[in-house]
């Protein structure tokens, strides 16, 4: 047996904490793009990295905000029961949290009946064939009510519908605007008569122009498609004025080496004009998204597209005494998934974005 | 023969005259440096010889066909080096190459992207971006980008003033021994008087009023190591006389 120097197992445990703080460094530039900036200090003191000056840092990033929304929620619960509307009070953060069960109970039972109904399906049609009656075998969809889950599904299907067909607007006419100021200039007008428009004021004359076009049965319901193309009339403007500010302010000298190289005019757009306007097309990008996911909302309460905006509606129609309770629980599900979406594009932007120094 | 011919060149910005009556040949295989003070028209006369700007009167003339633009044949290195910030060290001088020489095979394009890389001493870097590297180390990529392109010509414009005076130095130094090697025809713009001494056959000064002043031809025995020049008799002698003239140019046009 070998005896085991103890300086030298302290210079192996040193060692072993220096290259976890540095992989933490690094990871602490992914976590403040994820929105869990506090994760870095908790785990550096967990590491036994100065643990009095970590204690610092997470006090802000992690106990503040957990305080204000401990804070928020008892506001709410106190102040609540006071308000009396014609559907009873307000209802407290106990109320919503047990509605958000509920829908998440009714979702369960929901896909119950769907597997219980295809299996019933089955065994119906399983029992023809043995008697010999082929023929008379019939394969039909599930047609429940959707569920919470679904409606979520739809609204972020729809939002993204409306914000690709954007993208694909925006940025090429972006560049366009960018490149040419002849062209800035015919364009400039209209984008600034149309980017203050709601998307109320779109939505008629969106429904109109949809149904005379569309029939609707083509896989994509026609509510589908007002909502999603009221969403790019309204999301389109952030990209369009981004990417063309990105275009327009390519630096000098980096036009000039695309010059001397005599870059022929795809590989300039290409290589040149593009990867510099990328850090503003992303931030055009991501004001858009939120746009967009804030004029969904009103755009499927109207368009009556089986999304959140359509649930809320439908709740207010509704009446009953959950209906405050399950709305609220859809303005939290609405807000978080916006945080979610704009926490996506930011984590992009993050990926693709270069340093400024050159 | 001369590679490069400027005769009788003004240029004009609104109603400033910035350069008039220049008449410069620069012959092939000569290393020409252009000496001024700032603000004498120095970048605008190397940004005529690459076609990037037109002379509001004269002409500018490549192997005796007018410029028209600027083109590969020229290479330019710029002063704020330029370099795309998305792009790798390697593949900074690629895009370079592949503009130039679009018919070369991609083997041959990475060899030659290599050797020039190797040439300005980056090999260990070649996967950093401009971001990761420091002053010096970027303006080796722009010259290591000028040069793979096998320009005909080389226009260094101010290339290294905005480095510190140390790997000023060094650079100078570095781009001395590339040229050694190359003997490629090169126009050097600068402020700094032992930059020019120590790299070019011919100085000539660009005097304030937007003319060309005194002609100066060096004939120090190369290599001219920075060090070595400091304690050389000639060296001193020319210094002093190049910068006698600067000086009194200067002064002539305050008065």
């Amino acid at each position: 047996m070998t005896a085991i120097d103890p300086s030298q197992l302290a210079e192996a445990r040193e060692a072993k904490r220096t290259r976890r703080l540095t992989r933490i460094n690094k990871a602490e530039g992914w976590f403040k793009v994820i929105g869990l900036p506090f994760m870095a200090p908790l785990l550096r003191a967990i590491a036994g990295d100065d643990p009095r000056g970590q204690m610092k840092l997470l006090w802000q990033t992690l106990f503040v905000p957990i305080l204000s929304i401990l804070c928020f929620l008892g506001l709410w619960a106190v102040l609540a029961p006071k308000v009396h509307t014609s559907l009873g009070t307000i209802p407290g953060p106990a109320q919503v949290w047990s509605q958000a069960v509920a829908l998440d109970a009714a979702a369960d039972r929901e896909a119950e009946r769907r597997v219980a109904f295809y299996e019933r399906q089955e065994e119906r049609n399983a029992k023809l064939i043995a008697d010999g009656q082929r023929d008379k075998v019939q394969n039909r969809e599930y047609t429940g009510r959707p569920t919470y889950y679904d409606q979520i599904w739809t609204s972020i299907k729809t939002v993204f519908m409306g914000f690709v067909l954007a993208t694909l607007v925006a940025v090429p006419l972006g560049i366009a605007a960018g490149l040419s100021p002849t062209v800035n200039a015919a364009i400039n007008p209209l984008v600034q008569i149309f980017k203050p428009v709601s998307p109320l004021a779109w939505l008629p004359i969106v429904t109109m122009v949809v149904s005379a076009l569309a029939s609707g049965d083509g896989g994509m319901s026609r509510s589908f498609i007002i909502s999603a193309i009221t969403v790019t009339l309204c999301s389109l403007w952030p990209t369009l004025i981004n990417t063309s500010l990105g275009v327009a302010s390519i630096d000098k000298d980096l036009v000039n080496v695309g010059k001397v190289l005599k870059l022929s005019p795809w590989a300039r757009v290409t290589r040149l004009v593009l990867p510099s306007a990328l850090p503003l097309i992303f931030t055009g990008l991501r004001l858009s998204l939120g746009v967009g996911w804030m004029v969904l909302i009103a755009a499927e309460m109207l368009a009556q597209n089986p999304g959140l905006g359509k649930f809320v509606w439908d709740e207010f129609q509704n009446g009953s005494s959950d209906s405050l309770a399950r709305i609220m629980v859809a303005v939290l599900t609405i807000g978080i998934i916006g945080f979610l979406l704009d926490r996506m594009m930011f984590a992009i932007q993050n990926l693709i974005t270069f340093s400024d120094k050159r | 023969m001369a590679v490069l011919e400027l005769s009788n060149i003004r240029k004009d910005f609104g109603s400033q005259t910035i350069l008039n009556g220049i008449d410069l040949a620069v012959e092939d295989g000569e290393f020409v440096a252009i000496l001024g003070f700032s603000g004498t028209g120095k970048t605008t006369l190397i940004n005529l010889m690459a076609g990037l700007e037109k002379p509001t009167a004269g002409s500018v003339t490549f192997r005796d066909k007018p410029v028209t633009g600027p083109g590969p044949e020229r290479g330019v290195v710029f002063q704020s080096y330029a370099l795309m910030p998305w792009l790798t060290v390697t593949s900074n001088i690629a895009l370079a190459v592949r503009s130039a020489m679009p018919k070369l095979p991609a083997k041959d394009l990475a060899a030659r992207v290599q050797k020039y890389i190797k040439m300005v001493g980056l090999t260990h870097a070649a996967t950093r971006r401009p971001a990761e590297l420091s002053g010096g180390m970027r303006q080796r990529v722009g010259i290591a980008r000028a040069l793979a392109m096998d320009p005909e010509i080389l226009l260094l414009d101010e290339p290294l003033s905005a480095l510190d005076a140390l790997t000023r130095g060094n650079l100078a130094d570095e781009i001395e021994a590339i040229w050694e090697a190359d003997r490629k025809t090169v126009v050097l713009i600068t402020n700094d008087v032992d930059e020019a001494i120590v790299l070019a056959d011919r100085i000539l000064c660009l005097d304030p009023n937007g003319t060309m002043g005194a002609e100066f031809r060096v004939t120090l025995p190369r290599p001219r190591g920075r060090t070595a020049m400091n304690h050389d008799p000639a060296f001193k002698a020319l210094r002093a006389e190049v910068t006698g003239h600067l000086i009194a140019a200067g002064a002539h046009a305050t008065e």
